[in-house]
């Protein structure tokens, strides 16, 4: 274990949000099993009532994760000097077997929390408690998620030693690399571009398309996610290498240093919100709503995935003025 | 859209008006509040110039360093191991190195002794002079011109006059530095003439230093071969692992704190339990008082973190965290004394916040939903 | 118009200390009607008066409000309905200490998120409309009990509700006062507002004003009039 400041703050984040979901978890049990809205029991009254509290802590929590999601990449990045080959942040975690999985459970835990929280929004506008058993259904994958997120991490602290030989991003993101990396890099650049543009025109005109539309708004779901798999695969092979202005540097974590004005934020919060509030207005679309709350989830719909395509729509207007902006030319 | 955003601007309205009109409630809190930014802020400010401080000092010194080793232990390196090493390829320079340890009694201190580089002719000195480090001219109270004596463990005296003191750019390793004189060192360490403490070997590419270290090891196998890159590892991980290790210290007051603040929320006063509830009973909702009350504790929040802040930025920009600097420095005598530069970045202010507002929230969440659960009727008795 | 159809509220439902202060009630109050509950201490006045301003749910039973089934909404809408159906005047009148009187009229409107220039607009018309115009700006601890009072009806009025609601109105003031409380309700009737009061203050229930009676005992309505 590597006593770092913020790595104390990120295990501290972590397992807040895990004792709290827990919590937030074994509350869900007990709603589902007693749950009746037209009985004035006190039981019922007192259920009604730890509802806000999950609302709130399920939103600091979520506060939480994204704050936690952007510091353990930016720590990731700051510790790579205490590893041997170590560059940037995919050194750092590499230094572990758990640095990946962690990463990834953070990202599910970061969109998984945002679908809760725009479900229960919705949910609250509804006047009939339309959503409240799916919505506690949904505590119940989110609160493991949370857990497994915090062991991981913690797993991946404790093991992280100083010295330790890692290989960094241009072994992960070398075009002649066999991993998955190495094929995003090799990816030719035109390709991905254009299978950005064809997936962002699809998830933005999906967004805004869902209003009217609920087969729309289904489909924004697995399209948004396909869109940010893809946004992905476009930033390695082809957005990268031309913020370094370097046609075989294609790692898409160090577009978060300072060097390069921290603009991989820019880029990657726009593309967050999108997708997740795309899988949000696809999942409330698809869980069965009442009658008399119809109109009000579908203007929450409308809400989400009009959000969704704003974000997208930004991912593409940044992505494009920074390769507009590049001296690098990839494409002929 | 519009109405949503008057709702919110009443509640920030009313929960200014209520601090306002009960400014002394949160006063104890606000204070300590600050208190526990101020002492983690510091800790992490100074931790951060220092290991900034260390970098700087290192990218100035030889990119490898060669040690000769018997049985495991620091020996000497000889004028043949020195001629061993030329002629290696991709090495622009080779410079033996003479520097040693040595307590000073008078002082109370422990001083380098070293014989500056002939490729460093900023700080060549003459045979009977010497130039020393910021802080061994402070604590001899040496002003340039001034003569230095030093006497060695075998009781063999130096006499140097000051030619010049230390810029204190690097101060925190150049401190306890004494520059003196090639024949001086020998004479005064009683050492051979073609002994040296390490062989310093500058690489024309930076990119071929592993390599340079692995061919000059076959070389000079009994040798120890330590790049910077090593180096500036393990001066990131020592002053790291310090400031994590106070900053664990100081969790014990992170819990207490967090423990007044939920104290401070459970325990209202019958007056803020009334006005909760006539809100409630003339028409709030319980997501409003919640969201007033985290909009009140948002102020306070904001208030001591602003306040912790700037007060741990002044204590190290100012008194070189005068509280914390033992700790986090080692245990030498003589501190560096310069005016850091503690920089605020992104990851320091996200750190701190995670350390000490997030703490403070979670610790609120629970009393402040109690209050603004009570029941609305409760006003009607 | 509000119904009530066996409203029942039990307290502390399953312990040893089971109070049932509304057993079964049927009622209906009639649409710009003045009504007084009134009864022995401790019959469930406040208690039933609670349940049907939507301030407490009732333990089983139902009620409508102009035809909407308001229990069993969950707390966000009931309190929509409440903000726009009811308006209350508490016993202790339970203004916020420190506060002017013009920004405890303007408190009830804040979840609307009507602008503030125009509550405060609509505050000080109220208080003017009760002659406390000179008082807007004044902390509300240095009232009177009779202002303190008509700057809790102003209260009642910022969101212009259909029915006031007053538990006990006139338990702690003198003849004069009264005379001025009912005053004002007889305006609010005129103005078409309904008017629900508890109270066993003969100076109320005889008041020609009244235009029905309910009479409780031991949580049950005992009668009806008319
Ligand atoms: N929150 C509560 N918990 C337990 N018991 C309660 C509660 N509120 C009221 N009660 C009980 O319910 C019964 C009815 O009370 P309520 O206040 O409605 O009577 P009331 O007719 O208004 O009396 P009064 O004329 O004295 O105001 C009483 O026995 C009272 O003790
Ligand atoms: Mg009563």
């Amino acid at each position: 274990m590597i006593f770092h400041p913020p790595i104390l703050a990120l295990i501290g984040a972590s397992g807040l949000s895990a004792v709290v979901l827990g919590g937030a978890g074994l509350f869900a049990g007990r709603l589902l099993a007693g749950w009746d809205p037209t009985n004035g029991s006190e039981r019922q009254i007192g259920l009604e009532k730890t509802t806000h509290l999950v609302s709130t802590v399920v939103a600091f929590v979520l506060t939480l994760e994204a704050a936690s999601l952007v510091l353990f990449a930016f720590n990731a990045d700051r510790m790579a000097p205490l590893f041997v080959g170590a560059m940037c942040a995919v050194g750092t975690l590499n230094a572990s077997v758990w640095g990946f999985p962690t990463l990834w459970a953070k990202i599910a835990v970061f969109f998984a929390a945002f679908v809760w929280l725009a479900v229960d929004r919705v949910d609250l506008r509804a006047r009939d408690w339309a959503l409240i058993r799916p919505k506690y259904a949904g505590l119940l994958i989110l609160a493991p998620l949370v857990l497994a997120e915090a062991g991981f991490e913690l797993a991946y602290f404790l093991d992280l030693k100083a010295d330790t030989i890692t290989s960094c991003c241009g072994k992960l993101f070398g075009e002649d690399k066999p991993a998955l990396g190495g094929d995003l890099a090799a990816l030719d650049p035109r390709v991905a571009l254009w299978a950005l543009g064809a997936a962002l025109v699809a998830a933005i005109g999906l967004g805004f398309g869902a209003r009217r539309r609920r087969w729309a708004a289904v489909a924004l779901g697995p399209v948004a996610l396909a869109a940010f798999g893809v946004a992905i695969a476009a930033v390695i092979s082809a957005i990268a290498p031309y913020v370094y202005e370097q046609p075989h540097h294609h790692c898409p974590f160090c577009i978060l240093k300072r060097e390069y004005g921290h603009v991989g934020f820019a880029l990657y919060l726009p593309l967050f919100v999108a997708t997740g509030a795309g899988l949000a207005a696809a999942i409330v679309a698809a869980l069965p709503g009442t009658t008399t709350s119809r109109a009000t989830i579908r203007t929450a719909i409308g809400g989400l995935a009009k959000t969704s395509a704003i974000g997208f729509t930004l991912f593409g207007a940044i992505a494009a003025a920074l390769v507009w902006r590049s001296g690098l030319a990839l494409i002929g | 859209m519009r109405a949503a955003f008057e709702r919110r601007r009443h509640l920030v309205d009313f929960a200014v008006g209520s601090l306002a009109r009960h400014p002394t409630k949160n006063l104890g809190l606000v204070v300590t509040y600050a208190l526990v930014v101020f002492l983690v802020g510091s800790v992490m400010l100074y931790g951060s110039a220092i290991r900034r401080e260390a970098a700087a000092m290192l990218s100035s010194g030889p990119e490898i360093t060669a040690q000769a080793m018997v049985m495991g232990r620091h020996d000497m390196s000889t004028s043949a191991d020195v001629a061993a090493l030329k002629g290696l390829r991709g090495v622009r320079r080779i410079e033996p190195r003479l520097w040693g340890y040595l307590w000073d009694s008078a002082g109370a201190a422990n001083y380098t002794l070293m014989v500056p580089p002939p490729s460093d002719a900023a700080h060549a000195v003459g045979k009977g002079e010497a130039i020393v480090g910021e802080g061994v001219a402070r604590a001899r109270k040496l002003k340039p011109g001034a003569m230095l004596f030093l006497v060695s463990p075998s009781g063999k005296f130096l006499k140097t006059r000051v030619k010049s003191i230390l810029s204190s750019d690097s101060a925190l390793v150049s401190s306890d530095l004494v520059l003196v004189e090639e024949a001086d060192f020998r004479a005064f360490f009683e050492l051979p003439a073609d002994v040296w403490t390490d062989v310093a070997i500058t690489v024309t590419n930076p990119r071929e230093v592993t390599t340079v270290a692995e061919k000059a090891a076959l070389k000079l196998p009994r040798h120890r071969f330590v790049t910077r890159a090593d180096m500036s590892r393990t001066a990131e991980a020592l002053f790291s692992w310090r400031e994590g290790l106070t900053l664990a210290l100081l969790a014990g007051a992170l819990v207490a704190f967090a423990i007044l603040a939920f104290d401070k929320a459970s325990g209202l006063s019958a007056e803020e339990r009334r006005e909760i509830g006539i809100l409630k009973a003339i028409g709030w909702e319980t997501g409003d008082v919640i969201a007033l009350k985290l909009v009140e504790g948002g102020l306070v929040s904001g208030v001591a973190f602003l306040v912790g802040v700037i007060g741990a930025w002044a204590h190290v920009r100012f008194f070189a965290a005068g509280l914390f600097a033992p700790v986090l420095e080692g245990w030498s005598t003589l501190y560096p004394r310069f005016p850091l530069a503690p920089s605020i970045d992104a990851l320091e202010i996200a750190t701190l916040a995670a350390l000490t507002v997030a703490p403070f929230t979670a610790a609120i969440l629970v009393p402040v939903w109690r209050t603004a659960t009570a029941d609305p009727d409760a006003v009607m008795r | 118009m509000i119904t009530l159809e066996q409203v029942t509220k039990v307290f502390n439902q399953g312990r040893h200390n089971e109070v049932a202060a509304v057993r079964g009630v049927d009622l209906t109050i009639g649409d710009g009607r003045v009504t007084v509950l009134r009864g022995p201490s401790g019959s469930g006045k406040t208690t039933l008066l609670t349940v049907i301003g939507c301030l407490a749910r009732p333990t089983t039973g139902r009620i409508r409000i102009d035809g909407e089934m308001v229990s069993g909404l969950p707390e966000r809408f009931l309190n929509e309905v409440r903000r726009r159906t009811f308006g209350f005047v508490f016993q202790r009148f339970n203004l916020i200490r420190g506060l002017s009187a013009r920004d405890n009229v303007m408190l009830p409107a804040y979840p609307t998120g009507r602008p503030h220039r125009a509550l405060i607009d609509q505050a000080e018309g109220l208080l003017d409309r009760f002659g406390l115009a000179d008082r807007a700006s004044l902390s509300v601890e240095h009232l009177s009990g009779g202002e303190a009072q008509r700057v809790a009806i102003a209260r009642a009025l910022i969101n212009d509700p259909a029915v006031i609601v007053a538990d006990e109105p006139t338990a702690s003031l003198d003849g004069e006062r009264v005379a001025q409380f009912l005053a004002i309700a007889e305006d609010l009737k005129r103005a078409g507002k309904t008017v629900l009061i508890t109270s066993h203050d003969p100076r109320i229930t005889a008041a020609p004003l009244v235009d029905a009676l309910v009479t409780m005992a031991d949580g049950r309505i005992v009668e009806a009039s008319p």
